[in-house]
Order: structure tokens, then C-alpha cells, then sequence
């Protein structure tokens, strides 16, 4: 479980978070959202430790990631698994030696051990048949599933997303998001995704929290983001007119 | 203004050069790292170091035969300059401008794709010190190999200039062998190549430095590249005065 406490950042004289207290329970896959500018990144990068907040706190099962020294943090951060926007693998690697990489750097499994454990991985992500192939010859939805793998790969105790949809087709963004919510389950992580997507928001959102200028606007779930009364929210969630004639539909029934 | 900058930049690659020299987490995955920068860096960069050395090993014998040697002068001159302008400065110093055109654009650009990209992130987030798992391996792969750069540096300048004789027939071959033996002083060798480690050192390090913190995106990568090369050249110059003054 996470929390997050009255959490301030400033960037010079511009505050970009107000104060934003939330908890993401392990076992869910938690989403923040919001418009663009809104500050979900740099929430993201408060709570993983990118940033360091203004003021505020993050804490990882009862941990003060604010009050940790460096050593601590270090070793919180082994716990920790994250996809970036950009997927962020290593383009120098192959995919099998991308998702090798973490058990290289920090764990003392003998090699044979190390590789099974790296091709378990990429099997769950159904990518076993791509190992030796370089991030650059695969497509992105590919390169989100390796990041995936790589991120898991050390069974963290914390998954971060960063927008893992972005850049993809709605099909394979399903599939992301399946995976994902599947694993989450699974290894009953600590999920955040920060995310864009109106089909993950509605598809996987067990916990929903919306920013808005910098402040959580509203927090609830999938269920309860359907029929918020909610101005703010429901104007930036039924943006488009399909999702509006979809939402009229819901409430009809 | 420029001052104050100049201090900034220099407080900043300071604290970058303090999270770079700590002990690896791997020494597996370091020495690694280091044979493959060793073979990027320095077997990479061998073949423009003969080529460049050759033909500037054989200018410098044909400008001094033919427009400084007359007839006052030993016949010697010709070969004697060449090897002493390849042994103190080209090989060592020169060379290494060169190489921070090529090999410091090389570090920056790809740090900078790094950073851009969030690969270096990537390994924050993992509890990796990324600037010492992607910059050490860098400098010690470059301060490393640059000595055997310039033994192949000075022995290609030496071949150019043994080319002018037997193919361009500009001196004769007698002349320049008794010109490159002619009052040999070993202590000159050495200093070439103690200078070439610092110039490897700031090579690697300040074009790591400009790569590593990029902030934002291809256009500053661009950017970080161009900053990396000048500033890398304008302190080998500058070192490059004290070392000799230092080291003569």
C-alpha cells in the first residue's frame, strides 16, 4: 500500500501539486488521471522519488520514502517495478538480456536460474519467441510487453505505469491494460498507472483518482466514474460524443 | 553573468564526477562494460587515428623539406621535426582534439538519446547509480586504450613520413632514418602519453557530463553533442599548456 499525504510540489514559483493526499491499496490497479498539465506525471515522479516533493509525505507500507537516507531508498527501489511512457529499454540489449537485466545488477541466482527466471517472464507476456531480438526490430505494443516483463522480473512489491498506453493502437492497449490487471492480481502489487486512456479508466479502474490543477479532484472507481455528478470529471471523462452517447445509454438502462 | 555560469557548470560536473567514482554494484557487469567501451571508444577509433597520423605524419616531412630545410641546415631536419612534432604534440595532443570531436559527440549523443528516451530513468528507478554505471566504464575504457592510440598514432605519422621518401622521393631514406634516430630522448614518448590520459580523462568525463544531463529533447541532444566537443577541446588546449610546461 501506498500513501500519499498532503503532497506539495513547486517548481521555482509555480506549485504544480496542492496538497494531494490519497492511498493506493495493494492487489489494485489504482489510476490517476487528468488532463494534460494537471501534474499526474509529476505526482508519478514524486511518489517513485524522481522528484523529491516540497512538502509531504510517501509512504510505502507504513516507510517515510521523504524522511529515507539514500541507502534505504535504494533498497525500497528494488522493490519497485516501472513502465515508462516510452517503454525505456535499453536499445544496446536484446530483449532477453533487457529483462535479464535487473537479476544481473541485484540478485545472486546462478545463471541458469537467472535466464529460466528472465524467460518465465517473457513468456507471461507472450513474448518468448522475440528474446533475441533488439528493442528497435519490435513494435511498440511489443516493447511495452518487454517492459512489463522486465519490470516484474524481480516480483516487485510496487508496479509504477507511466501513460502504458500511449502510442498504441485501442486493441493492443487492451491488451496492456489485461496484462497489467492481470498481474497485479496475480503478485498482488501496489499499482499506479498514470494514465490517458478513457478504455483503461473504464476497463480497469479499481481505484480511480482525478487531478485537477494540481489537486485531487475526485477519487472512486470504475463504477462510480459512470455516474459522477462530478462536473469537472464527467466534462473531461465523456469528452467525446461517442462516450456521452454511451454513458446516456448506461443511465437509461 | 559568465562567471557565475561558468561555476554553475562547473559545481554540477563536480557533483556528477562524485556519484561517478563509487564502487560499481557489479564488478561482473563493470569489467563488462569497460571491454565494450574499451572496443567502442578506443578499437573504434583506431582507424581514423592511422589515416589522420599518416597524412599529417607526411605533411609535416614534406613542409619541412621543402619549405623550411635549406642549405645551412643538416639533412636530418626533415626527420628529426616530424618525429618530434608526432612524439610532443600531435600524437598526444592533437590526436586527442580529434577524438573529442568523434568519440565525445559519441558519448553525449548517447547519453543525451538516453535521457530522453527515460533508459536513464529506468535505472534510477531500479536502484541503479546510473552515472556511475554508464559514465565510469566510459573513462576508464578511454583513459585506457588512448596510450595504444598514440603508439599507433606516432608509428602511422613515422610510415607517412617514410612514405614521402620512398613513394614521393621528397627526402631521401638515409636522410629521414637519420633524422628520426638523431638525438632520441625516450622522456618525450612518456610524456605524450601521460598527457593523452588526462586529455582521455576530460574527453570522456565532460562529454559524458553534457550527454548525462540533457534536458529535453533531440534538439538539445544536438545541442549537449556540439557543447560537449567545444568545451572537451578548449581544456585539452588548456591543460594541454600547463602539462607541457609540467611535464618538459
Amino acid at each position: 500500500m501506498i500513501e500519499i499525504t498532503q503532497l506539495t510540489k513547486s517548481f521555482e514559483d509555480k506549485q504544480v501539486l496542492r496538497g494531494i493526499t490519497s492511498r493506493f491499496d495493494a492487489g489494485m490497479t489504482n489510476l490517476i488521471i487528468g488532463q494534460s498539465g494537471s501534474g499526474k506525471t509529476v505526482l508519478m515522479k514524486c511518489i517513485v522519488g524522481l522528484f523529491s516533493p516540497t512538502s509531504g509525505d510517501v509512504l510505502y507500507d507504513g516507510r517515510s520514502f521523504v524522511a529515507m537516507d539514500k541507502a534505504a531508498r535504494t533498497a525500497l527501489r528494488r522493490e519497485m517495478g516501472m513502465i515508462f511512457q516510452s517503454a525505456a529499454l535499453f536499445d544496446s540489449m536484446t530483449v532477453l538480456e533487457n529483462v535479464m537485466f535487473p537479476l544481473d545488477m541485484f540478485s545472486d541466482m546462478a545463471f541458469k536460474d537467472r535466464l529460466r527466471r528472465a524467460r518465465t517472464c517473457l513468456d507471461r507476456v507472450g513474448l518468448l519467441d522475440a528474446e533475441r531480438k533488439y528493442p528497435g526490430e519490435i513494435s511498440g505494443g511489443m516493447q511495452k510487453r518487454v517492459a512489463i516483463a522486465r519490470a516484474i522480473v524481480l516480483n516487485p512489491v510496487y508496479l509504477f505505469c507511466d501513460e502504458p498506453n500511449s502510442g498504441l493502437d485501442p486493441k493492443t492497449s487492451l491488451v496492456i491494460d489485461k496484462l497489467i490487471h492481470s498481474i497485479t492480481h496475480e503478485y498482488g502489487m501496489t499499482t499506479i498507472i498514470n494514465t490517458h486512456d478513457m478504455n483503461s479508466v473504464l476497463g480497469i479502474g479499481e481505484h480511480i483518482l482525478y487531478l485537477y490543477n494540481g489537486m485531487a479532484e475526485w477519487e472512486g472507481n470504475k463504477d462510480q466514474v459512470i455516474n459522477t455528478d462530478n462536473e469537472r470529471l464527467s466534462d473531461f471523462i465523456f469528452a467525446s460524443d461517442l462516450l456521452k452517447k454511451m454513458r446516456a445509454e448506461v443511465t437509461k438502462k | 553573468m559568465f562567471i557565475l555560469s561558468g561555476l554553475h557548470t562547473f559545481g554540477a560536473y563536480l557533483r556528477l564526477m562524485g556519484r561517478v567514482f563509487s564502487r560499481p554494484e557489479r564488478m561482473r557487469i563493470f569489467f563488462k562494460q569497460c571491454l565494450k567501451e574499451m572496443a567502442q571508444l578506443g578499437v573504434g577509433s583506431i582507424g581514423i587515428v592511422l589515416l589522420i597520423s599518416f597524412f599529417i605524419g607526411a605533411v609535416i616531412c614534406i613542409q619541412i623539406k621543402l619549405n623550411i630545410q635549406s642549405a645551412w641546415m643538416p639533412m636530418w631536419v626533415s626527420g628529426y621535426t616530424t618525429r618530434e612534432i608526432m612524439l610532443l604534440e600531435f600524437s598526444s595532443s592533437i590526436m586527442c582534439l580529434i577524438l573529442a570531436g568523434k568519440v565525445g559527440s559519441n558519448i553525449a549523443s548517447e547519453l543525451g538519446a538516453m535521457r530522453t528516451t527515460q533508459q536513464i530513468d529506468a535505472l534510477e528507478i531500479m536502484g541503479v547509480n546510473s552515472a556511475s554505471f554508464l559514465i565510469l566504464p566510459k573513462i576508464v575504457g578511454l583513459v585506457a586504450m588512448i596510450p595504444f592510440l598514440v603508439i599507433f598514432s606516432t608509428t602511422s605519422g613515422v610510415i607517412g613520413a617514410y612514405a614521402t621518401a620512398y613513394i614521393g622521393h621528397i627526402i631521401t631514406p638515409t636522410d629521414l632514418t637519420a633524422g628520426m634516430q638523431h638525438d632520441f630522448t625516450q622522456w618525450y614518448f612518456w610524456m605524450g602519453a601521460i598527457k593523452s590520459l588526462f586529455f582521455a580523462f576530460i574527453i570522456a568525463s565532460v562529454s559524458s557530463f553534457y550527454g548525462y544531463t540533457v534536458e529535453g529533447g533531440s534538439n538539445e541532444v544536438g545541442k549537449a553533442s556540439t557543447n560537449a566537443v567545444v568545451s572537451s577541446s578548449m581544456l585539452i588546449l588548456f591543460s594541454d599548456m600547463f602539462l607541457t610546461q609540467l611535464l618538459s
